[in-house]
């Protein structure tokens, strides 16, 4: 029992963490899961403070709220951060906090090379939001050569640093989560009875270490270019910058999945629960996790159907492409599936589980037409792209984010958050979103392309409407960031089970101790096996005995 | 009132098709058709907006169905049914997808054939287009690949883009222009006549080829009212080929980010009428002889602001929106 102890952890096996162990370089798996997922809310906070800039900006046809340059600099930052800094380390947050928790382990295989993985998280982000003071990279995310070679140097420079100390990050993060859900199950568990969420973690870790190294590799390349004056990319000197664009979104695009996989793994989780119903075809989801990841690695090139790419690789890429709505489409109607028959509680993880299926669709459903070669080149760098990518990360990931935040609320911090600032918090965000994200599909088809800090005037009423949607979703954020402090604060005490979920992070106690399980917790049922017997499910079975519990919760 | 559910499900059904041919057909979300490829682009857009229609109201309707039908009532604290599968319906909604994605596909490389995208020289590149002009007309283009910075000629390399549709293959074009793109504006060379021009000036119902690269860092050529788009890029060389089928003006946008002002990099395509066009070029030729110099200039050795200074005029942009744009310029560096 003592073998994954930590230099911090007190002998006693009941003890909680104190807050001060938060901002310690703490080796519990669920230290580290809350420092990762608080972190990001920061990024996410300040990612979304440059989004309010950027749609100020575009509120007017003119640029007259920051100069051209710092336009670029705020979006290339803005996409930096809520991709790298807010989305990515919040899977890894879940994945850290519940993956040990789900499969009745201790903590992570590897718990000093987790505290590593997060500790590199705050210099990056403190490195990138730094660059501003030098001038921030302003070639957009993509930093795509030669103007990322040529505008903003010190600032690019920053850029690549900041990403190769996240990809790092991400890789060990990775690591951990493969090995851990491999080898560290509870006897019992085999790996089809295993949490969809652990699934989608697997198949979300293939996808880091296969991909991520490759940027590594592009990235270095392109600050050799931009440091040491060598041409790989550079035209000027005979290096290609197409290759760059290859090598990028080769691992940008998995990045997609890497950013949406969790968060579909943890819908998978909410909807059983909030409805009381078995997940519908848990075979079909996990396997059509593992599909996804592995087409995913084959796509990467319909990012550049515009660039120097020829017809055959082109219509290769836009097959592989269509065929991904296969398996995402099996993920969808399985949710709906699981919905139908159940009893479904409108709580806020159940109403934003929903609010992801209908805003996801809509991504989903564009990024098929997307996917068409000859659509695409119409709409390619247009704001249809910007509408397509943020229906997927804000529709998809980010409403995922807070369905799981609100469900394991109560076991991280042991207390109940309130539930009508959480409606409330999930009607002015999925109003603002689509308020914000719809008109933009418009703005693309007629002819606005992206990254413009001034456009034709003729698009300036649909550009309002997007930016008084931004108003909604920042002012939404506010109910949010309350009820979570102050749930944390003086929220009711949670009882380790409110929701009636099977899955074994539900079995100890609201916070889990230490070491997380008082005594070996026992699958006595499947993950998902609700309805059995139409009855009223009584858990008290699976719970460890009482005096353990109350242990736990008295200290 | 018990009507049959067989016979709901089949006013349903037909109701959702009804409804989305319709919004296929009347969401008027595409700017004009100005080109073959764009009423070619439109029909796979509109196939597409079609299903997407019908699916969106599938799902959507199913999820606000199971809201109301399965939502938990009060006092109510008994799990839902155990049904955990259905392996004829999951195979089912597997299928049917796969059906849908496949027959896009096909349309899809269908349109794609139709608009030159699979046109050999253009993406095989047995020869290129440039190459092949000169050779059935007899005469060098001497602007060939003059100009074009890191434009290597002798590695022969392969054009990328849209080559000739299936009608016009092995055709040379009727129009041949020459397009650089320059933070932050494109110019038009066009090179039977030797005229250098800011904006595009095109006869209605001519095929019409764009060999297009880049001077500094990559752009995009992108005629919305057309549905094609390219990127250009320096030291390779790229092309567009169309025929333009509606007379007026159109916007030309770069739409890969090209710095700061990427946004200003707008000019104008005029489709004209053969006369107009036969008229504009007289016009050029008259004026750009009158001043020979100014065709001579090595434009890399000019400032941006020299450089634009004719397009700019040309455009009807006023100076001071120039300067203001230049000032703005050297603020954030002082930044």
């Amino acid at each position: 029992m003592t073998e994954t102890l930590t230099e911090l952890s007190n002998p006693h096996t009941h003890e909680e963490r104190r807050w001060w162990h938060y901002f310690t370089f703490c080796t519990d798996h669920k230290v580290i899961g809350i420092q990762y997922l608080v972190t990001s809310f920061m990024f996410y906070f300040i990612g979304g403070a440059l989004a309010g800039v950027i749609r100020t900006e575009l509120a007017t046809p003119a640029s007259d709220v920051v100069s051209p340059e710092l336009y670029n600099q705020i979006f290339t930052v803005h996409a930096t951060v809520m991709i790298f800094l807010w989305i990515v380390p919040a899977g890894a947050a879940f994945g850290n906090y519940l993956i040990p928790l789900m499969i009745g382990a201790k903590d992570m295989a590897f718990p000093t090379l987790n505290a590593i993985a997060f500790w590199l998280i705050p210099p990056g982000g403190i490195l990138l939001l730094s660059s501003f003071f030098v001038g921030a990279p302003q070639s957009g995310w993509t930093s795509y050569p030669p103007l990322s070679l040529l505008a903003g140097k010190p600032g690019e420079f920053i850029w690549i640093l900041s990403l190769l100390l996240l990809g790092t990050s991400s890789i060990l993060g990775a690591i951990n989560f493969m090995v851990t859900i491999w080898k560290m199950r509870i006897p019992r568990m085999d790996i089809h009875s295993m949490p969809l969420f652990c699934w989608a973690m697997i198949a979300t870790s293939a996808l880091i270490l296969l991909s991520t190294p490759v940027l590594a590799g592009a990235l270095i390349l392109l600050a050799f270019d931009l440091i040491a004056g060598t041409n790989f990319f550079n035209p000027a000197g005979g290096g290609d910058p197409v290759v760059y664009q290859h090598m990028f979104w080769f691992y940008s695009h998995p990045a997609v999945y890497i950013m949406i996989l969790p968060f579909f793994g943890a819908l998978s989780e909410i909807l059983p629960v909030h409805a009381k119903k078995p997940i519908f075809g848990y075979r079909a989801i996990a396997y059509s996790s593992l599909i996804i990841s592995f087409l995913g690695l084959i796509v990467w090139a319909h990012h550049m159907f515009t660039s120097g790419v020829p017809g055959w690789l082109r219509m290769f890429f836009m097959i592989t492409t269509m065929i991904i709505a296969v398996p995402t489409g099996i993920k969808i109607f399985g949710w709906l599936g699981t919905l139908w028959g159940g009893k479904i509680s409108f709580t806020t993880p159940m109403l934003f589980g929903m609010g992801l299926i209908s805003a996801f669709l809509i991504g989903g459903l564009t990024g098929v037409m997307v996917a068409s070669v000859p659509f695409d080149i119409h709409v390619h760098d247009t704001y249809f792209i910007v509408a397509h990518l943020h229906y997927v990360l804000f529709g998809g990931s980010v409403l995922g984010i807070f369905a799981a935040t609100y469900h394991w609320f109560p076991k991280m911090t042991g207390r109940m958050y309130n539930e009508f600032w959480g409606r409330v918090h999930f009607a002015m965000t999925f109003v603002g979103l689509n308020l914000t994200f719809m008109p933009m599909h418009e703005l693309g088809l007629l002819g606005m392309n992206r990254r413009v800090a001034m456009y034709d005037p003729r698009f300036q009423n649909l550009n309002l409407l997007c930016s008084f949607g931004t108003l909604i979703l920042a002012i939404s954020t506010f109910p949010f960031i309350i009820n979570m402090v102050w749930s944390w604060v003086k929220g009711p005490k949670a009882a380790n089970n409110p929701w009636g979920g099977l899955t074994l992070e539900w079995q100890t106690s609201s916070p889990p101790s230490i070491e997380n399980f008082d005594e070996e917790p026992v699958m006595t049922s499947g993950p998902y096996d609700y309805g059995l017997g139409g009855k009223k499910a009584d858990f008290s079975f699976l719970k460890p005995k009482r005096p353990a519990m109350a242990g736990s919760v008295e200290k | 009132m018990n009507i049959p559910s067989n016979i709901l499900t089949l006013v349903a059904g037909i109701l959702l098709a009804a409804v989305s041919l319709w919004y296929g057909q009347n969401h008027g979300l595409m700017p004009a058709q100005a080109s073959d490829q764009a009423v070619q682009v439109d029909g796979l857009f509109n196939m597409m907006m079609t299903i997407a229609t019908g699916l969106f109201i599938i799902v959507q309707g199913c999820l606000i169905f199971v809201a109301i039908k399965f939502r938990r009532r009060e006092g109510d604290t008994s799990d839902g049914s155990p049904m955990n599968g259905n392996i004829p319906l999951e195979i089912f909604w597997t299928a049917i997808p796969a059906a849908i994605v496949l027959v896009i596909s096909i349309y899809s490389f269908e349109v794609y054939s139709q608009m030159g995208g699979l046109d050999p020289m253009a993406s095989m590149g047995h020869k290129t287009p440039t190459q092949l002009t000169a050779q059935q007309s007899g005469h060098t283009p001497e602007m060939d690949m003059q100009g074009m910075v890191a434009m290597d000629s002798g590695r022969n390399q392969i054009a990328l883009g849209l080559g000739a549709t299936p009608e016009n293959e092995n055709k040379p074009p009727a129009v041949l222009v020459k397009v650089l793109g320059l933070q932050y504006a494109w110019t038009f060379t066009y090179p039977e006549t030797g005229i250098v021009s800011g904006e595009l000036h095109l006869p209605i119902g001519e095929d019409v080829q764009l060999d297009m690269t880049a001077q500094d860092v990559l752009h995009a050529f992108w005629l919305p009212e057309f549905r094609i788009k390219q990127d250009v890029i320096p030291g390779r060389q790229t092309e567009l080929r169309f025929t333009p089928t509606l007379l007026g003006e159109y916007p030309v946008i770069c739409a890969e980010l090209c710095g700061a002002y990427h946004g200003i990099m707008v000019t104008k395509l005029y489709v004209e009428t053969p006369e107009q066009y036969q008229a504009w070029i007289a016009a050029q030729q008259v004026a750009q002889a009158e001043t020979p110099a100014q065709v001579a200039v090595d434009v890399t050795k000019l400032s941006t602001a020299q450089y634009l200074q004719p397009y700019s005029q040309e455009m009807g942009i006023a100076p001071e929106v120039l300067q203001q744009v230049s000032s703005q310029h050297h603020h954030s560096h002082k930044m």
